[in-house]
Parts: C-alpha cells; structure tokens; sequence
C-alpha cells in the first residue's frame, strides 16, 4: 500500500520533468556532451547504489570494481549467444550472489577491516579472472560487438539510475529502511530490539551490488573490447566513494551532488593533465575528511538547521514579548 | 500450575579462567517484579546478558515460558519477547524520540508497522512522562529523559519479560521518586521484570523477590526483607568481621 503525501507527489513529478528532460539530451548532441553525459549517469547510478548500503552502514565498501566487473564479463563472455537483456540481468544476479557471499563473509569484520576485505576481494576476483583467462582461453581480453550506441547506453543508465531511486525511496519507506536507520545508530540496540542486523545487512548489499553489476554490464558495449584491467579497475571503487562521501550519503539524491560537478572536472582535468588526475582525486578526498564529513548536502543541512534555530529563536523572543 | 515466565537452570558463563556467573537457578513467576541485586562483580549484568542473549551460555538452559531461548541470538530472544534496557543508557541519537520507541514495536515482540506502531509510541511516551515531545531530538534530552526513552522502547515490544538493567542509577533524589513509582506502575500493571539494582531503597519498595549474586553465584533468594538480613548476604555486602 503506497500514499503519498503532496510534498512527494511534488517532487516525483520535478523528478519525472528532469528525467524527461535529460533522456532528449542525445537528440541535442551525439558528441562530446552525451559521452560526459554517460559518465555522469554512471556515476550517479553506481554512487547512489553505493549509498544504499554504505551510507546507513557506515561500512565504506570497496568492492564495486568486483561487482561491475562481473557484470561486464557476463556480456563479454556470453554476448554472443544469448541476447542482451538477459545478459544484463545474468550480470546483476552474478554481482548480487557475490554480494551475498561478501556479505556472510564479512558479517563479523567492521570499520577498516571491512574496506581492507573488500579492496582485497576486488582484487582477487581480477587475478581470478586474468588467471582463468591466461588458462583456458587464448586471448586476454574478450570483444563485444553489438549494435549498441552510445545514446543507448545512456538511456539504459537512466533508466537505471531512475530504478535505483525508485528502489531506495522504497527501502526507505519500508521495516528493512527503519531497520537500516537502527542498526546506524547502534547496533546493539538493533540487535536487542528484534533486528537480525545480519539479514538486513546482506540484503541491502546484495541490492547494492546487483545494480552496480548491471551497470556494469550496460557499459560493456561501450568497451567493445574487455580485459580485466579495465573492466576490473580499482579507480571505479574509489572515484565512487570520493563521489558519494563529497555529496553526502544521508539523503538519496546526495551522492548526485558529488557526481555531476566532480564527472566533469575530472573530464576537464584527464583532457588537459592526463597525467593529473590523481593528484585531483588525493585532494578531493582530503578535503571531504577535512571540510565536508558529511558531504555537501550535509553542510547544507547544518546551515538549514541553524537558521531554523536562529529563525526560531527569534519568534519565541517575539512572543515572550507579546505575553 | 503453568509454566514460570522465566526458568534459569544451572546457567554458566565462562570468560577463559573467570567464572562470571557459576550455575545460577532461579525462577520468575508471570506478573512478579524480581530483583536482581549483588555487589559490584557479581555477574548481574551478565546474568541478564545470558538471558538477552547478548552472551550464550557456556553451559545451563534458560527458558522463556516452556521454551528454551539459550543459545538463540539477541533478535530472535527479543521477537520471542524479552526487552530490555542498557546499563549505560543506549539510544538512537539521529531518531526522534518517537521513532525511538517505535524501534521496539516494530521489531520486537509486537511486530507493529505504520499508523499502529506510531500510536503505540506516542501513547507509551505519554506514560513514562515524554507527552508531546515525540518529534524532540533524543540527544538534546536530559539522562533521566534518555532512560524514559529506553525504558518506553523495552516496553513497545509489548515483552513477555522485562530486563531492566541498574535502570534507576544515576537519578537524582527528585528523580528516583519519579522512577520507582513508574516501576511500580508497571508492576501492579502485571508485567513480568526482572531489576538489577544497587538502590536498595527501590528494591525494598518494589521487589516481590530477590537473588542475590556474590562472586558468580546465587547466595540467597526469597522476599526482600528477609534476604537482607541473611547473613552471608550481609557478608557478601559489607565483608567479614575479620577484615573490620
């Protein structure tokens, strides 16, 4: 059962014109702009996927590299005999399975230990891949050769960015949300009022990761040609938690502040200094552990918050004079 | 006769050479407000943590009603019905206090959702003394507040057995008045609780019985009065002659 109150009827109908409107984008330009447009749409799917998991955990994951790499490799292996579609979904279920074994894995390990294991996991998921590669076939890398455009692909990642919202206003709304909300907090009160904190945790993973991997598998057109390096590349993991972390993971549409204005600079940043781009990346994540803890959408948060008092303040004073 | 609410036997928790509690029995009858009371070490808290589920065992059953809940995790014992409040007061700080409470009654033993946990919570806040201010932010609330809030979430689970863990400590005089006579309500209202407490004056006033732990062991149970008196509790309190 679903109503809604007037204030989300008002912002799903912004949300609707501003989704309508970025899909006419590749009818506009076919060039440069759809190309940053792509990655700017990636970006918001698998950052806003992230934060499904990450932000009411707090735990910061590094294993996107491994769940969207899974995903390009499903289409990349099997593209062609079976049809695309299920390609991509075969590529969520895949990432969603790993998750899950992620997730059991990792029930007991928490805070640095947590991201440790998960940037470690990526990596082994690659030299698993490189190795079984090396092994049993003769190339390194695989082809996709599909009839798949760019704008294409920037549909299907609108699509899918509009489906991760969709999804994580519904988890919000639901006892799994509430519990996540809890087990934030503080999870032995979690635990003790009736939560199986463990449960909750893997399946918001596993959600997490099964769009990540469908991400994945939405891009492999785009690469035309896959190996593991890239397909498996940690700079995905990290540019995804700078991204999230500098938007703020708190609210759902925080993690798209951080995506567009850093997609675009560091498309600005690796035409002009190639070799740069790093050094960009190192300051940006000094400057959200130093000035932005909470992200930008958490600053803005605090100086709503403190006007209110200050505004409040001095309506109470205003009273007490009238009284 | 049915069953006892709660049946500890011969519970043992184990913590390498300590034995913090060393095969504790004992009983709680439906209704009845248990005091659970010992000098500090004892293994009060821990004997509640064995019940919660917070620690297993190491060897003994506990059984809520004619079902055996040692060895379960924390969450399944809470769905089953135990509730329980933190020592050290425990709550949510980025949740109002509603949700707060609602927390209980939408995981615990009630399973509420939507409207019907919320007017849940707003009615056990009215009853532990927090009327209208649901929406107020829980880390801007005083202790004793912050221990409303607890005690209004162990009781939102709607438990079949209640723990309240050195619930009153910490308060002051005025506020200790305040406490045990919501204790007490609850008490008369048929809840079945077990209190660990060092605030002796609360004990006597409210405890139908009490056990009393010394170094892991149970050395007395009975009615309050008479346990007080009891001479190796009054030992286990004060120490020997000798050592005066």
């Amino acid at each position: 059962m679903i109503s809604l109150t007037q204030n989300e009827i008002r912002i799903g109908l912004f949300a609707a014109a501003v989704v309508a409107a970025a899909a006419m984008l590749p009818l506009v330009d076919q060039g440069f702009y759809l190309s940053l447009a792509v990655n700017i749409m990636l970006y918001a799917a698998l950052c806003t996927a992230w934060s499904l998991f990450s932000g009411p955990t707090h735990l910061v994951s590094l294993a996107t590299a491994a769940f969207y790499g899974l995903g390009t490799y499903a289409v990349g292996l099997w593209i062609d005999n079976l049809p695309y579609p299920l390609l991509v979904l075969l590529g969520g279920l895949g990432a969603a399975a790993l998750a899950g074994i992620v997730g059991a894995a990792t029930l007991r390990i928490s805070g640095v230990y947590f991201v440790i294991f998960t940037l470690g996991l990526a990596e082994l998921v690659r030299q698993l891949v490189s190795w079984s590669q090396a092994k049993y076939s003769t190339r390194m890398g695989l082809y996709v050769f599909t009839d798949i455009r760019e704008m294409h692909i920037f549909w299907m990642l609108l699509a899918l960015t509009v489906v991760v919202f969709l999804t994580g206003w519904l988890i919000n709304r639901s006892r799994l949300g509430f519990a996540m909300e809890i087990i934030g907090n503080d999870e032995t009160v979690a635990r003790h009022s009736g939560i199986d904190t463990a449960r909750a945790k893997i399946i918001l993973f596993m959600i997490s990761g099964a769009f990540i991997g469908i991400a994945g598998a939405i891009m492999a057109p785009r690469y035309s040609y896959i190996e593991p390096p890239s397909a498996f590349n940690p700079m995905i993991s990290f540019l995804v938690v700078i991204m999230a972390l500098l938007g703020g993971t708190k609210r759902l549409w925080g993690p798209l502040v951080g995506v567009i204005p850093f997609t675009i600079l560091m498309d600005l940043v690796s035409a002009r200094f190639p070799h740069h781009t790093y050094i960009v990346m190192g300051i940006a994540f000094l400057a959200i552990v130093y000035l932005l803890p909470d992200g930008v959408t958490g600053r803005l948060e605090q100086l709503r918050s403190w006007l209110r008092t200050r505004y409040g303040k001095r309506e109470t004073a205003i009273e007490e004079k009238h009284a | 006769m049915s069953a006892p609410a709660l049946t500890v036997n011969a519970a043992r928790k184990q913590f390498g050479g300590l034995i913090a509690v060393n095969d504790v029995d004992f009983e709680v009858r439906e209704g009845e407000l248990l005091g659970l009371i010992g000098p500090n070490g004892s293994g009060k808290t821990t004997m509640l943590n064995l019940i919660s589920g917070a620690l297993k065992p190491t060897a003994g059953e506990i059984r809520l009603g004619s079902e055996r809940i040692s060895g379960k995790s924390p969450h399944e014992i809470a769905q089953k019905g135990v509730a329980r409040t933190f020592q050290l007061v425990r709550v949510l700080p980025s949740l109002d206090a509603e949700h707060n409470v609602m927390a209980g009654a939408v995981f615990g033993h009630n399973r509420l959702w939507g409207k019907e946990a919320r007017e849940l919570a707003r009615e056990l806040l009215a009853r532990v003394g927090l009327e209208k201010r649901g929406h107020m932010p829980v880390a801007a609330m005083t202790y004793i507040d912050q221990k409303r809030i607890e005690l209004a979430r162990a009781l939102a689970s709607n438990p079949k057995l209640l723990l309240l863990d050195e619930w009153l400590a910490g308060l002051n005089p005025s506020e200790l008045q305040i406490g045990i006579a919501l204790i007490d309500e609850l008490g008369k209202e048929g809840r079945t609780i077990i209190m660990v407490e060092h605030v002796m004056d609360a004990i006597r006033a409210l405890c139908d019985r009490c056990v009393v732990m010394n170094t892991g062991r149970k050395i007395a149970e009975g009615g309050v009065s008479e346990v007080l008196s009891d001479a190796e509790v009054m030992r286990a309190y004060l120490g020997d002659d000798d050592d005066a």
